[in-house]
C-alpha cells in the first residue's frame, strides 16, 4: 500500500516536472509552430540564475519563482529580436538557428562558469508515506506545475492579451487586419515561453545537478511530449505529460531511469505513427 | 536548387581530385598529417550521408549521428567478437541501415511533417547517448565486448586484410581504406542521383504532392533514401572507430549531431562536394580551436551555425561557384548552369 502510494507520488512528481519543462516549449510551438531547440539551455540558464542568486543571499523562493523566469524571459526577448524574428515562416531554419544558439549558450556558460556541476540543497525536508519518507519538495513541484497550467489557461482565456494571442495563433493575417501587430505578439510569446523555461529551471535547480550541459537531460522528453500533445498548447501538453510521464516513471520503477526514457521514446514513436498530428490533432481539437 | 556543376564533368573532376588526394597525400604529408586527414575523411563520409538525405531527399534528420555512432559501435562490438574485420565492416553498414529503415517506417508512413522528423531523429540520438552512457559495468557485455558506458570502448582492433586477421592495417592502409570508401560513396550517391530513382527523389524534394499525384509512392522513396543515408553514416562511424581504435558515447551526443548539420550547411545544401569540403573545413577549425584555451568549441560551432542560417543559407560551394561563374566568360558560366539544370 505504502509502496503504491510512493509510486503514485513519484509518478505525479514526474508528470509535474514534465509539464513544467514542456510548457515553455509548448507555448512557442503552439503559437508559432517553431521548435525552440535552445529550450533546454533556457532551462539551464534559469537554474544558473537561481543558484547564483541563492548563493548571493537572495531568498531561494524569490530566486526561483521570480528572478529566474524574469531573467530568462528577458534573454528570450533579446534572442527573438536578434535572431528568431528574421526566420519566421522558415521552420527548419528556425530550428537550426535555435540549435546554433543552444550550442553557443552552452559554450558561453562553460567559458564563464566552468564545466562543473553546482547545486543547492532542496528545501522543505521530507514527509512520510507509510513507512517510506519522501521529499516534501515534490509536493511543491506539483503545486507549481498546477499553478503554471492554471495561470497560463487564465491568461489565455480571460485577458485581453490572451484573446489577441489566440486570435494571432488562429489567423495572423486576419488579426493583423484588425489592428494587431503579429510580430509584437510573437515577440511577447517567445519571451513568455522563455520565461516558463526559466521557471522550470529555477524550480528544478535544487533537484538536478546544475551544469552547462544539463539542458540535454530534459529536452529529449520535452520535444517528444510537446509533439505528442499536438496543436492545443495546454490540453495537449498536459495530456501528453500525464501519459508519457506515467510511462517514464513506471518503466523507471521496473528498470532504470535510462530505460524509462527509452520506453517513453518508443511509446511516442508508435503513437506518432497513428496520431501524426499529436493527441489534440485527433481528440479535444477545440481545446486550448 | 543550386548552380553547382553536378553533371558528369564536375563529377569526374571531383573523383579525379579524390584520387589525387588518395595517392598524393601519403607522399607529401607526414604520418601525423595522414592520420589527421583520416578522421576528416570519416567525418566527410558522415557529412555525405547527411547531405544526401537532406540536400537531395529533403529529409530533415537532426540525428544522423545515431547511425554514425551505431556504425562505430557495431563495428567495435563485432570485430572484438569475430577477430576478422570483413564481416564487422559490412555489419557496420547493414545494422544502421536496418535501424534507419525501421525508424523511417514509423516516420514516413505516419506522414509526419519535417519538423517532427527532425525532432524525432534528434530525440533518438540523445536517448541512444543516454542508453550507451549507462552501460558501464560487467552486466553490459556483448560476447567478449564490454560496452564500457561513459568511458567508451578502447583498443578496438583495426581493420585487416579480408580473411587474414593477423594482417592488420597500419595508419597508411587505414587512410587508403577511408579515402577509397569516401570516393566510392561519392560515386555511389552520384550514380543514385543520376538514375531514375534519384530523379524521383529530387522531384519529391521539390514538390511531394505533385509526385504523389503522378503515381509515385513518396513514402517508399523517402524510406529508401533514409535507409541509404543510415548505411553511409554507419560506414563513416566504422572509419571513425578505426581511426582512433576507440569509440565513446559522445559520438551520439548533441554536439556530434549538430556538427554534421554544420558541415552540410557550410559546404552547401543540395551538393555532394559541399558537405565533404564543409567537413574538412570545420574539422580543421575544430582542431585549431582544440589547441588554444580562449575560445570554446561549442561557442564557435554555435556561432557558425547561426551565422550561416541567417546570412549564407545556401552554403559556401554554391556561393563561390556562382561568384566564379560571374567572373568567367559567359560561355563557361552557361555550361555550368545547363548541366546543373539537367542533373540537379
Amino acid at each position: 500500500m505504502a509502496l503504491t502510494g510512493l509510486l503514485l507520488f513519484n509518478t505525479l512528481t514526474g508528470i509535474a516536472t514534465l509539464v513544467l519543462i514542456c510548457l515553455g516549449l509548448g507555448i512557442i510551438y503552439g503559437m508559432m509552430k517553431i521548435i525552440n531547440l535552445a529550450h533546454g539551455e533556457f532551462v539551464m540558464l534559469g537554474a544558473y540564475v537561481t543558484v547564483f542568486a541563492a548563493n548571493a543571499g537572495v531568498n531561494l523562493w524569490v530566486a526561483m519563482l521570480i528572478l529566474a523566469p524574469v531573467a530568462v524571459g528577458l534573454i528570450g526577448l533579446v534572442v527573438e529580436r536578434c535572431f528568431i524574428r528574421f526566420l519566421y515562416g522558415r521552420i527548419i531554419d528556425t530550428m537550426l538557428a535555435s540549435w546554433g544558439l543552444s550550442l553557443a549558450i552552452i559554450g558561453i556558460v562553460t567559458s564563464l562558469f566552468g564545466n562543473t556541476v553546482r547545486g543547492i540543497s532542496a528545501p522543505l525536508g521530507s514527509f512520510p508515506i507509510g513507512h517510506y519518507r519522501t521529499s516534501l519538495y515534490g509536493v511543491f513541484i506539483i503545486a507549481v506545475a498546477v499553478l503554471a497550467v492554471v495561470g497560463l489557461y487564465a491568461l489565455l482565456r480571460m485577458t485581453r492579451f490572451g484573446l489577441v494571442v489566440r486570435a494571432t495563433m488562429g489567423n495572423p493575417r486576419m488579426a493583423a487586419a484588425l489592428g494587431v501587430a503579429p510580430p509584437r505578439i510573437y515577440m511577447a510569446t517567445f519571451a513568455l515561453g522563455a520565461g516558463f523555461a526559466g521557471l522550470a529551471g529555477g524550480v528544478l535547480a535544487p533537484v538536478s545537478g546544475v551544469s552547462p550541459v544539463m539542458g540535454a537531460a530534459f529536452i529529449a522528453r520535452a520535444f517528444i511530449t510537446v509533439l505528442g500533445g499536438g496543436p492545443a498548447i495546454i490540453t495537449g501538453t498536459s495530456i501528453a505529460s500525464a501519459l508519457f510521464g506515467s510511462i517514464d516513471e513506471f518503466a523507471t520503477f521496473l528498470t532504470t531511469p535510462v530505460f524509462g526514457q527509452v520506453a517513453l521514446l518508443l511509446a511516442a514513436i508508435i503513437m506518432i505513427r497513428f496520431l501524426p498530428q499529436g493527441i489534440t490533432g485527433r481528440v479535444f481539437r477545440r481545446s486550448l | 536548387m543550386s548552380s553547382v556543376p553536378s553533371g558528369w564533368r564536375g563529377c569526374l573532376l571531383v573523383i579525379l581530385a579524390g584520387f589525387v588526394l588518395l595517392f598524393g597525400l601519403p607522399q607529401v604529408v607526414s604520418l601525423y598529417g595522414v592520420v589527421q586527414m583520416t578522421v576528416f575523411v570519416a567525418m566527410a563520409v558522415f557529412a555525405l550521408s547527411q547531405g544526401f538525405i537532406w540536400g537531395f531527399g529533403g529529409i530533415m534528420s537532426f540525428g544522423q549521428s545515431a547511425f554514425f555512432g551505431l556504425g562505430g559501435y557495431v563495428y567495435a562490438v563485432s570485430v572484438i567478437n569475430m577477430g576478422d574485420s570483413t564481416i564487422p565492416v559490412l555489419l557496420a553498414i547493414a545494422v544502421p541501415a536496418a535501424f534507419a529503415a525501421l525508424l523511417g517506417y514509423f516516420m514516413f508512413f505516419g506522414r509526419i511533417s519535417d519538423a517532427y522528423v527532425g525532432v524525432i531523429t534528434l530525440t533518438v540520438t540523445i536517448i541512444l547517448f543516454n542508453v550507451v552512457n549507462s552501460t558501464s559495468g560487467d552486466f553490459y557485455t556483448i560476447g567478449q565486448a564490454a560496452l564500457g558506458g561513459f568511458n567508451g570502448m578502447p583498443n578496438v582492433p583495426p581493420l585487416n586484410v579480408p580473411g587474414y586477421p593477423d594482417a592488420a592495417f597500419g595508419p597508411i592502409d587505414t587512410w587508403y581504406f577511408a579515402m577509397g570508401a569516401l570516393i566510392l560513396v561519392y560515386i555511389l550517391l552520384r550514380g543514385i542521383l543520376a538514375s531514375r530513382f534519384g530523379r524521383v527523389v529530387v522531384a519529391i524534394r521539390e514538390n511531394e504532392t505533385r509526385v504523389q499525384l503522378l503515381g509515385y509512392d513518396a513514402r517508399v522513396y523517402k524510406l529508401l533514401v533514409f535507409t541509404i543515408g543510415g548505411g553511409v553514416a554507419g560506414l563513416g562511424g566504422c572509419i571513425f572507430t578505426n581511426w582512433g581504435a576507440f569509440i565513446s558515447p559522445t559520438i551520439f551526443g548533441l554536439a556530434s549531431a549538430a556538427q554534421v548539420l554544420i558541415f552540410v550547411l557550410v559546404g552547401g545544401l543540395g551538393t555532394l562536394v559541399g558537405p565533404v569540403l564543409g567537413a574538412f573545413g570545420i574539422e580543421y577549425l575544430i582542431s585549431i580551436i582544440g589547441t588554444q584555451q580562449t575560445l570554446n568549441a561549442n561557442l564557435v560551432l554555435g556561432a557558425v551555425l547561426v551565422a550561416f542560417v541567417l546570412l549564407v543559407p545556401q552554403g559556401l560551394v554554391p556561393v563561390v561557384w556562382s561568384g566564379i561563374g560571374r567572373l568567367l566568360p559567359r560561355r563557361f558560366a552557361g555550361t555550368g548552369e545547363q548541366t546543373a539544370e539537367a542533373q540537379s
